[in-house]
């Protein structure tokens, strides 16, 4: 016996690789390619098709709302997520058990559904501006994820840690931030991450939300595909994919720095 | 800084279930006690509810005459130590130890020197810088009395500080702890299941069963002198013998049982009753193959090598008794014997105590 992995075994890990990233490199390619239909492998190389989305004022506009519902959505369900999951673990035996499975009834709920129920009672029903109804959608559909994520971190968090910190002094709402948190540290990052994309890539929700004036990246995208076959559409997936790494770049960098500087 | 504690008749509820009932216990200012008794019968409790993670639903505690009962956990200067160690993960070991001195504003040069001091006590030092996930679990114990003890707080607790350590290291520690904590002169409690350690390193024992106070002494008065049935068994009195007055001349006490005679001097136990229960360990009855021995019929039944003893299930007309015989004559099951009791390795329990 080898510590050595079967052959077979890696054959089958690189095949599930290949069908991994073979969309992804099939999306770059045809986002490279000059011409002026969407086409792999590329055909001659250029960059033309993501100046074209920056000079598209829909794109421009798109993708900056797109980024400011998804930052905004994600710290919002942080927000409320975070002391969600927190009280869920630490008041276990308390607390009745549905209250946990509230949190996951929006995953639970077709989008589509959701995403209309919303239009009838925030847009329809109150007039609410649209972004605030975006904003508020996405909050809704991110956190599940949040208050999931974080508390599977939790639920290995021993809490008399917590209580030997208040013993020795410290208030509880002061440990939280100095002993609780820095301990599920990587699920608020995992959370950050997994609820930042999820709405930068929901499509189902905004369709109903988003109205004149105002949308969002995914839904432009769709509105160009219905009237355009240029390769705009793969560039901005290609650019969708590295302001996505870039985040969860950013947010490994900072988040794991500012709990390490306690 | 050593401080009185004072449990007064305090009760304690999960919900609509009560867990302690009227609990009082006093420790004096430097003692140690210890809270002793089998999984869930309330020692845990007892802690939290003193250290202010449960509120009583009637009573109250002091600490040096100042009622903690109101007092949030943060303020009431207990020093914790818990099963699980329940060190910070995050900090190293010298911050953990510094974590106390730090929510009382003490400066950083302070903190690292007193917390260097106290982990030079422990024989830590050397391994200040480390992460807690990188020790021993007998290290990681001696960070977390440390860390406790460097914040000089007037009441130490511990709540089964050596169960998840390996026998050896348990006997080991309970020494240590027991130097430290008389070193400081730190009243104490501290919660174990465990009788020989309770016992070995407390200046009194409260012995618990289902949320309520059995009985409080000295470890020699518990061993010796158990107060009700309960405590007795505990102990290892597991021989419980119910007997009847039958005469009285001066200091001896005639009592029968079951065909057994028995004279008992008074003075070795105070006032006998009329009926009362006898109650003796394994070792304090004598296996007799006399059958002229006043004393319990017995036949014997499955014998039990102890190493110091041959022990016997004994089926007689007073129970299920179990006795110790010697080891040079061995003897068959089924053998017919004499067990006699040995008044002074005997105690007695009134009768009514019966449960
Ligand atoms: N959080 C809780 N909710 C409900 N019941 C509890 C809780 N904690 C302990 N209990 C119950 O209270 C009793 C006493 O528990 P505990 O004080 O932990 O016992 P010990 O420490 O002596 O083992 C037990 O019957 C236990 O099941
Ligand atoms: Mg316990």
């Amino acid at each position: 016996m080898s510590d050595r992995p079967h052959p077979v075994l890696i054959g089958i890990a690189a095949l599930v690789y290949l069908f991994l990233m073979l969309p992804l490199v099939i999306v770059v390619g045809a986002a490279l390619s000059d011409t002026t239909y969407l086409t792999f492998p590329p055909q001659g190389l250029s960059l033309r098709w993501f100046q074209n989305i920056f000079e598209i004022s829909a794109f421009r506009r798109t993708i900056v709302t797109s980024l400011q519902i998804a930052l905004l959505g994600t710290l919002i369900a942080l927000l409320i997520g975070i002391p969600a999951a927190y009280a869920l673990n630490r008041f276990r035996i308390e607390l009745p058990k549905w209250l946990g499975t509230l949190f996951v009834l929006p995953i639970l709920v077709p989008e589509i559904v959701f995403g209309f129920a919303l239009l009838k009672s925030l847009t329809v029903g109150t007039g609410a501006p649209i972004f605030l109804s975006l904003l508020i959608g996405h909050t809704l559909i991110v956190l599940p994820y949040v208050v999931r994520v974080i508390s599977a971190s939790l639920a290995s968090f021993d809490f008399s840690i917590e209580e030997a910190a208040i013993s020795l002094g410290s208030a509880p709402v002061k440990t939280f931030f100095t002993i609780v948190l820095p301990n599920v540290r990587a699920g608020v990052i995992a959370a950050f991450i997994l609820a930042f994309i999820t709405s930068l890539n929901d499509v189902s929700v905004s369709l109903f939300l988003t109205g004149p004036g105002i949308s969002t990246l995914p839904i432009q995208i769709l509105a160009h595909v219905e009237q355009f076959f240029d390769p705009t559409v793969a560039s901005v997936s290609v650019l969708l994919m590295f302001l996505t790494v870039a985040v969860m770049a950013i947010v490994e960098r900072t988040l794991g720095l500012t709990f390490l500087a306690k | 800084m050593t401080q009185p504690l004072d449990i007064n008749a305090v009760s304690a509820h999960y919900g609509t279930t009560k867990v302690l009932e009227d609990l009082s216990l006093s420790v004096q200012a430097g003692e140690l006690v210890s809270l002793l008794g089998a999984s869930g019968c309330g020692k845990t409790t007892t802690l939290r509810l003193i250290a202010g993670f449960l509120a009583p639903t009637s009573g109250s505690i002091s600490l040096g005459g100042r009622d903690l009962t109101r007092l949030p956990t943060h303020k009431r200067d207990i020093g914790l130590v818990f099963q699980n160690y329940a060190l910070f993960p995050h900090l190293s070991v010298l911050d953990n130890v510094a974590f106390g001195l730090k929510q009382r504003g003490i400066g950083a040069d302070e903190r690292r020197k007193r917390a260097m001091a106290m982990l030079e006590r422990v024989g830590l030092a050397p391994l200040a810088e480390r992460a807690p996930g990188a020790l021993s679990g007998g290290q990681k114990q001696r960070v977390a009395l440390a860390r406790a003890l460097v914040i000089e707080p007037p009441l130490l607790m511990f709540d089964e500080p050596l169960s998840n350590l390996d026998a050896k290291l348990r006997v080991d520690m309970r020494v240590e702890i027991r130097q430290l904590q008389r070193a400081n002169g730190t009243t104490s409690v501290y919660v174990t299941h465990d009788q020989e350690e309770a016992f070995s390193i407390s200046d009194r024992v409260a012995i618990m069963n289902a949320g309520r106070l059995m009985q409080f002494d000295r470890p020699e008065v518990l061993y010796r002198r158990p107060a009700n049935t309960f405590v007795a068994r505990f102990v290892g009195f597991e021989n419980i013998i119910p007997l009847k007055v039958v005469a009285r001349d001066g200091d001896i006490v005639v009592a029968e049982t079951a065909g057994m005679r028995l004279r008992l001097p008074q003075s070795l136990f105070g006032q006998i009753p009329d009926t009362f229960l006898l109650a003796t360990r394994p070792d304090g009855l004598v296996v007799s193959t006399d059958p002229a021995a006043e004393g319990l019929s017995a036949q014997l039944g499955l014998r039990t090598y102890l190493g110091r003893a041959y022990q016997y299930q004994c089926e007689t007309p007073a129970g299920h008794l179990i006795a110790n015989g010697s080891l040079t004559t061995p003897l068959e099951a089924g053998t017919n014997v004499k067990l006699v009791p040995m008044p002074e390795q005997c105690t007695i329990l009134a009768a009514e105590d019966a449960r």
